[in-house]
């Protein structure tokens, strides 16, 4: 099969307008995906499939990945003249993140025997802007999986045939997915609660009474 | 009401007595009929006690029932999430009288492994009266068979007249529990106040 770098290059040649980026991985198993901008995502999609040389004809899996807006810091060495000498100092420099919903397909080809393709999207940010395109109209399969993402994620799949909520029921607002979703407090009986879930119990103990017990005195 | 140990003199000179309730309670033990409904790993389980190799048939309990208008005893067999809650509140609404429910395992009892998930609800007994409760993940055919026995004890030994008497038999009592509505967050209400509230723990 063919490395991303083919992948990507011949992928720019079909599709000017597609902005792709190769990710790491640094897990040991360093499979590396394709970053794809939101737009260009069905056209890159349908290329995959209907391309000879790829043949990727299989969705295997669909998922989503929550990137809160992080805080990165990076020592960054910076030259500084003090008292007329050049010195170099480290500095802290802080960037902020902001954070977006992602996510991740694997595709396989079930015609030429080879996979996976890892393709990723991003979306704009995790409040407004979660629209996404739904490859569903090229892979049948991603349409339940796509569904769940949108459930719990909150992702929009513009195009998506069905995009209702799946495992939760239609009234539940929020998407417990996400990292910052705050669960319901019924916490209340918890025979032997530990760590967070201690933490959470303990609203519900009864308000201690420090009455101390004097010992009586016979006069 | 005739003695015991009268009735045991005159079965050994082959008369055969009995009280209404005796017979009564016998009749409803040995035909407790499920309701056929399987809500996770716990109902392969309820599954296999129902075969030939455990045979849930000797127990007269073997008739599964596909209609809650048939069934006598619902088997929470698995994890009840909060979307499954309130079907299952209507199932057992729908089951006529005497009815009971055995819950099924660490999920059905009280969420289980799942416990701290934002789906799942701590326990039926917070909607449901529980008469039988299996321990185990998922407890063996074995245990069910033993529920069943348990059941079968519990309903031998109910008394048909008296302030103790069984629900059906008690017009002032409602029989059907009301049934959860899907919230923003959590099903509303949270619980039935009425038949579960927390446990009072002294902490240290």
């Amino acid at each position: 099969m063919e490395t991303p770098e083919q992948i990507k290059a011949r992928l720019e040649a079909a599709l000017p307008s597609a902005k792709i980026e190769i990710l790491a991985n640094e897990c040991a198993l360093g499979e590396r995906s394709l970053l794809v901008d939101a737009a260009s995502g069905f056209a890159v999609a349908k290329f995959f499939r209907d391309d000879a040389q790829l043949k990727l004809d299989y969705c295997s899996n669909v998922t989503g990945v929550d990137w809160p807006e992080t805080e990165i810091t990076e020592k960054i060495k910076v030259k500084q003249v003090v008292d007329g000498l050049e010195k170099e100092v480290e500095e802290v420099k802080k960037t902020i993140r902001p954070g977006y919903l992602e996510v991740v397909y694997h595709l396989y080809s079930m015609a030429l025997k080879h996979g996976p393709v890892v393709l990723r999207m991003r979306t704009e940010n995790r409040a407004g802007q979660t629209h996404l395109p739904s490859l569903t109209p090229i892979w049948r399969g991603a349409e339940f999986q796509e569904r769940e993402i949108f459930d719990l994620y909150g992702v929009i799949f513009d195009g998506h045939p069905d995009l209702r909520r799946i495992l939760m029921w239609d009234e539940f607002v929020g998407f417990p997915m996400r990292r910052d979703y705050v669960d319901p407090d019924d916490y209340e009986y918890e025979p032997t609660p530990h760590d967070e879930v201690f933490d959470k119990a303990k609203k519900h103990y009864p308000v201690e009474v420090k009455a101390e017990v004097k010992p009586e005195v016979k006069a | 009401m005739i003695e015991e140990g009268l009735k045991n003199e005159l079965q050994k000179q082959g008369v055969y007595v009995t009280s209404l309730q005796e017979l009564y309670n016998w009749g409803r033990a040995n035909s407790v009929w499920p309701l056929t409904f399987g809500l996770a790993c716990c109902a392969i389980e309820m599954m296999a006690a129902s075969m030939s190799r455990f045979d849930l048939a000797r127990f007269g309990a073997e008739v599964f029932r596909p209609s809650p208008r048939q069934a006598d005893l619902m088997i929470v067999a698995g994890t009840v999430t909060k979307k499954m809650a309130p079907l299952v509140v209507r199932l057992y609404n729908q089951m006529p009288e005497p009815k009971y429910v055995i819950a099924m395992g660490a999920c059905a009892i009280s969420g289980g492994p799942f416990k701290q998930g934002y789906n799942v609800l701590k326990g039926i007994d917070r909607y449901l009266p529980v008469d039988v409760a299996i321990p185990g993940c998922p407890p063996r055919p074995e245990a069910l068979i033993h529920a069943i026995m348990t059941l079968q004890e519990k309903i031998r030994n109910q008394k048909l007249t008296g302030p103790d008497r069984p629900r059906h038999l008690n017009a002032d009592v409602e029989g059907e529990y009301p049934v959860p509505a899907y919230g923003k967050h959590d099903l509303e209400p949270p619980k039935n106040p009425d038949l579960w509230n927390p446990p009072t723990m002294t902490r240290k």
